[in-house]
């Protein structure tokens, strides 16, 4: 039977700290929420591309700058009211990377059809 | 009236884009006693105050030449119904009820005096509906005609162009009596279905209109809101949109943008018309639904 000498294992079970302590912090850190504000007006939202990662949990919170808006996104099943002088906020955690298109559901305006955007989810 | 096929030719004049529903939909749905065979005349999305020349510079005519076109079928429908969006959108108040206004005179020029209005969320968004109500009645409504059961849906009134619970209650009130194989028209704004959610082409609860109507074996929902034809079917119910009368929009998902399409010089009024639904007997006795579709315009060859 062969033995460690204590000085080894000293040493190994410092590097498997370290390890475990620098994917905890990977992990932590993928599961902090990533907030993300957005504004809304007539008729567009800013940013209206917005990019996340698959798994890692985000916040959208959203203001409005004139009146009450909309934003659904249905391939991913979220939508909230955009309130003036309110802020409005979804949580999200994507689960499949993809190109998803958003759009205010509350009719505003002529312009209404055009105030969309995408969420992109990578890998 | 009772009209065989070649009078059904003979009532649409020049006839394009005719679909026939077959009596598979209707299997169990004969004729009964106080049904008739009549015919009326579907008009959409008019968006009277709409103004952008690159779009539709005919944009003051259009609307006027289709009721000529209405208006000079040789045979005249018992009723026209406009699903909806008939005045562009608004903030202002005035402004609104002054296009509403417009339009109410307009479409008096109509010799059928038998119109149905329906709001589109251009016309009762921005007001849950109260300029459409002081001008055309309520948002949502039924009646008889000849038979047949016609249900107005108001799926645009509500801020986020929903049907809403009270009025998904008052559906089921409606139907509760009616018997499983009572011929139904439903007719509507927006898709009751979701044809296009990112497009908002759906009415989010629209599934649940569907539930209801389900149960019934004869119904035929008609509605607008996409500027163009399309023909789909949930479950036995078939479900198809109108074009409409100022702008074509292009077909779902075809391009990355919902945009307004632009005026072909070459071909004018492409994209517009309106239709007539020919309701007549098949050849078991079973209704049958004809739908043709023309043009803004005589062209002498439909608009296709």
């Amino acid at each position: 039977m062969r033995y460690v000498s204590g000085e080894r294992l000293t040493c190994g079970l410092l590097i498997l700290l370290f390890l475990t302590f620098f994917a905890v912090n990977v992990w932590a850190e993928d599961q902090t929420e990533k907030v993300i504000k957005i504004t809304a007006k007539k008729f567009e939202y800013s940013p209206n591309e917005i990019r996340l990662k698959k798994g890692a949990p985000a916040i959208l919170e959203f203001t409005s700058l004139d009146r009450l808006h909309g934003f659904n996104c249905p391939d991913l099943n979220i939508r909230t009211d955009i309130n003036p002088g309110q802020v409005s906020t979804v949580r999200i955690v994507p689960q499949k990377a993809g190109s998803y298109d958003f759009h205010c559901d509350i009719f505003c305006g002529e312009g209404h059809e055009d105030m969309t955007g995408t969420i992109i989810v990578e890998e | 009236m009772n009209l065989d096929r070649r009078d059904f030719f003979k009532l649409v004049g020049i006839s394009s884009a005719v679909f026939v529903l077959s009596p598979d939909h209707f299997a169990g749905a004969m004729d009964k006693p106080g049904q008739e065979d009549f015919s009326f005349v579907q008009m959409s999305d008019s968006h009277w105050g709409f103004n952008d020349p690159k779009i539709n510079p005919d944009s003051q005519g259009t609307l006027k030449k289709a009721i000529e076109y209405v208006n000079s079928l040789e045979t005249q429908p018992d009723f026209i119904v406009f699903t909806g969006d008939l005045t562009h959108s608004t903030e202002d108040p005035k402004e609104r009820r002054k296009r509403m206004a417009e339009f109410r005179d307009i479409v008096s020029e109509l010799k059928v005096k038998n119109i149905k209005f329906l709001p589109g969320e251009h016309d009762a968004s921005f007001d849950n509906g109260q300029a459409f109500q002081e001008f055309f009645g309520k948002t949502h409504y039924v009646f008889d005609h000849k038979g047949v059961h016609f249900i107005a849906i108001d799926n645009v009134s509500e801020k986020t162009s929903t049907i809403g619970d009270a009025q998904l209650q008052w559906l089921s009130e409606i139907l509760k009596p009616l018997d499983k194989e009572s011929p139904i028209v439903v007719l509507t704004h927006r898709p009751l279905f979701d044809l296009l959610p990112k497009w908002d082409w759906w009415t989010q609860d629209g599934a649940k209109a569907i539930e209801l109507l389900m149960p019934f074996k004869n119904v035929v929902v008609l509605y607008g809101h996409i500027h163009q034809e399309n023909q789909h079917v949930a479950g036995h119910i078939p479900l198809y949109s109108a074009k409409g009368l100022m702008y074509p929009l292009p077909a779902p998902g075809s391009l990355p943008k919902r945009i307004q399409l632009p005026w072909d010089a070459a071909d004018p009024y492409k994209g517009l018309g309106f239709r007539s639904v020919a309701k007549g007997t098949g050849k078991a006795g079973y209704p049958e639904y004809q739908l043709t579709g023309f043009s803004v315009v005589n062209k002498g060859g439909g608009y296709r």
